[in-house]
């Protein structure tokens, strides 16, 4: 019977449910527009969250997952806090940039994107972040030459944070980390295995 | 007032010779004179922040906080964790609110956090350090405590994204908290109830990634404060206060304004009117200098 019945529901939603964090909250949206209306970055997106809940309800698999509107949540939680039926919205979000990414569907050259994967890389090398180095890989990301001009237009922000003892050019050497980053490697290693192994394939 | 013993959780961008290390000299300095005693938690790690999806998933970012949360209960047994950051907070809170409601979610991250020989509980509060000072400490022991009154300054309270939401401060609206007017009015300044921009969203990690979008929020929170004709912000998010200080020479330059707005956070109104020296509330680690803050330390 389970199975028969599941015939009738659209396999992305089921995929989306199965795969993407706090997903089986997508089918609890009653298409208000609240989240639309209160998120700060509304008016730079494609498609607002209730806009991504229909149409993942829709199937339109492809242009959920290739959308760059995910990519612009600030994780400022104001969808949250005023959503009438508690959806998890910025949860959601995050978890379909993720997913999105997972299967190489999200757009080249996402700014937030490549931002999020240089803070991560970032973290995990020593446990924590160093904040320095991190400038430097975003400034950096695009080639030599583009960083030279990120740098130098940001030269005047960078002494005063150096003024201010707030960026310290010896970060460049080491800088803070936990005592041993190779313990916390394995256990976020682990952790990730694990949840690679939960995802269930729907291609 | 009774002696309050913490599992402190300061986060990355506290630390020496980082951005917002002047928020932990001054939140070290504010308990001080509180009576709260802050004990790290050993070998702390980062929590992945607001952008920490980016590149881990969910069990691995939420692993990151398992293992501070074990180490705390390892080490600080007993003790509430309190960050002074929203973002540490919010994920430590978050992670222990998540492997306690998902018996899977607990399992998973407890055989990750065994390759480190760690084990998570999740029976010990998470706490920003906000929520100590209003629930445990209260407005009127913060009053009793000022010998330097802030007299005259107005200040606009920025509370940010957050330090308000999706937890907030037991009791608070999540569209009009008052908390932080309220610390202004008991440290002897002027509150701005009227300031419109008090939770709006600073761009966050965007401000790194999508500068101009993030600073078009920036460049409305820096001028509902000057049209509310505030002398400073104070905020209690270390995110907000570097966004919404440093990028004030690059807005000037797209809008055409002139701001020159210091931002302060609560423990720095708090440390100069206890009678603490400038040095101890960290003013030296401002790039805009709030100089009425500093001409009344040096009184």
């Amino acid at each position: 019977m389970s199975t028969n019945s599941q015939k009738y529901r659209n396999s992305f939603l089921k995929e989306v449910e199965a795969n993407v964090e706090e997903g089986e909250w997508v089918k609890m949206c009653m298409q208000c527009g609240v989240c639309a209306g209160s998120c700060p970055l509304g008016k730079h997106w494609d498609h607002p969250p209730q806009e991504i809940f229909m149409m993942i309800r829709a199937g339109k698999r492809e242009e959920v997952l290739s959308s760059d509107s995910m990519w612009m949540c600030t994780s400022c939680y104001n969808c949250i806090a005023r959503c009438p039926r508690g959806l998890p919205i910025t949860h959601i979000m995050h978890g379909l940039a993720v997913y999105s990414k997972r299967l190489g569907l999200m757009p080249d050259n996402q700014p937030t994107a490549e931002f999020g994967q240089i803070f991560w890389d970032n973290l995990m090398k020593k446990g924590r972040v160093n904040e320095l180095k991190m400038g430097l890989s975003m400034y950096f990301k695009d080639g030599f030459s583009q960083g030279v001009k990120n740098a130098m237009a940001n030269q005047k922000l960078g002494q005063n944070m150096m003024k201010a003892k707030r960026m310290n050019a010896m970060e460049i050497m080491g800088g803070h980390g936990v005592k041993s980053p190779g313990d916390l490697a394995k256990i976020i290693k682990k952790a990730q295995e694990i949840e690679d192994g939960n995802i269930q394939d729907f291609s | 007032m009774a002696k309050i013993e913490l599992s402190f959780y300061p986060g990355c961008s506290s630390q020496k010779g980082a951005t917002s290390s002047n928020y932990l000299v001054s939140a070290q300095t504010m308990c001080e004179e509180l009576d709260i005693t802050l004990n790290e938690i050993p070998d702390w790690n980062c929590c992945g922040a607001s952008i920490g999806y980016g590149g881990g998933g969910e069990l691995p970012r939420l692993t990151l906080s398992a293992r501070n949360i074990a180490l705390s209960e390892e080490h600080n047994a007993g003790q509430e964790i309190v960050s002074p950051c929203a973002a540490c907070w919010l994920n430590t809170r978050e992670a222990k609110e998540r492997l306690n409601e998902d018996e899977k979610m607990m399992q998973d991250a407890n055989t990750a956090l065994a390759e480190g020989g760690l084990r998570f509980k999740g029976e010990v509060n998470v706490r920003h350090m906000v929520e100590v000072l209003v629930e445990d400490i209260g407005f009127d022991a913060i009053k009793d405590k000022v010998k330097k009154p802030l007299e005259g300054l107005k200040i606009a309270g920025y509370v940010g994204c957050q330090t308000n939401r999706p937890f907030g401060i037991a009791g608070e609206s999540f569209e009009n908290p008052q908390y932080l007017d309220k610390i202004v009015e008991a440290v002897g300044a002027d509150s701005i109830p009227t300031f419109e921009k008090k939770v709006q969203c600073c761009g966050g990690a965007l401000a790194f990634s999508e500068p101009e979008k993030s600073q078009e929020m920036i460049h409305g929170i820096i001028e509902a404060a000057y049209d509310n004709g505030a002398d400073m912000i104070v905020t209690p998010c270390p995110l907000c206060q570097a966004n919404v200080e440093i990028y004030q020479d690059q807005i000037n330059e797209t809008y055409g304004t002139k701001f020159d707005m210091p931002v302060v956070y609560y423990s720095t109104l708090m440390s100069v009117a206890f009678g603490r020296n400038a040095t101890d509330a960290a003013l030296n680690g401002h790039i805009i200098k709030a100089k009425k803050l500093e001409e009344i330390a040096s009184k």
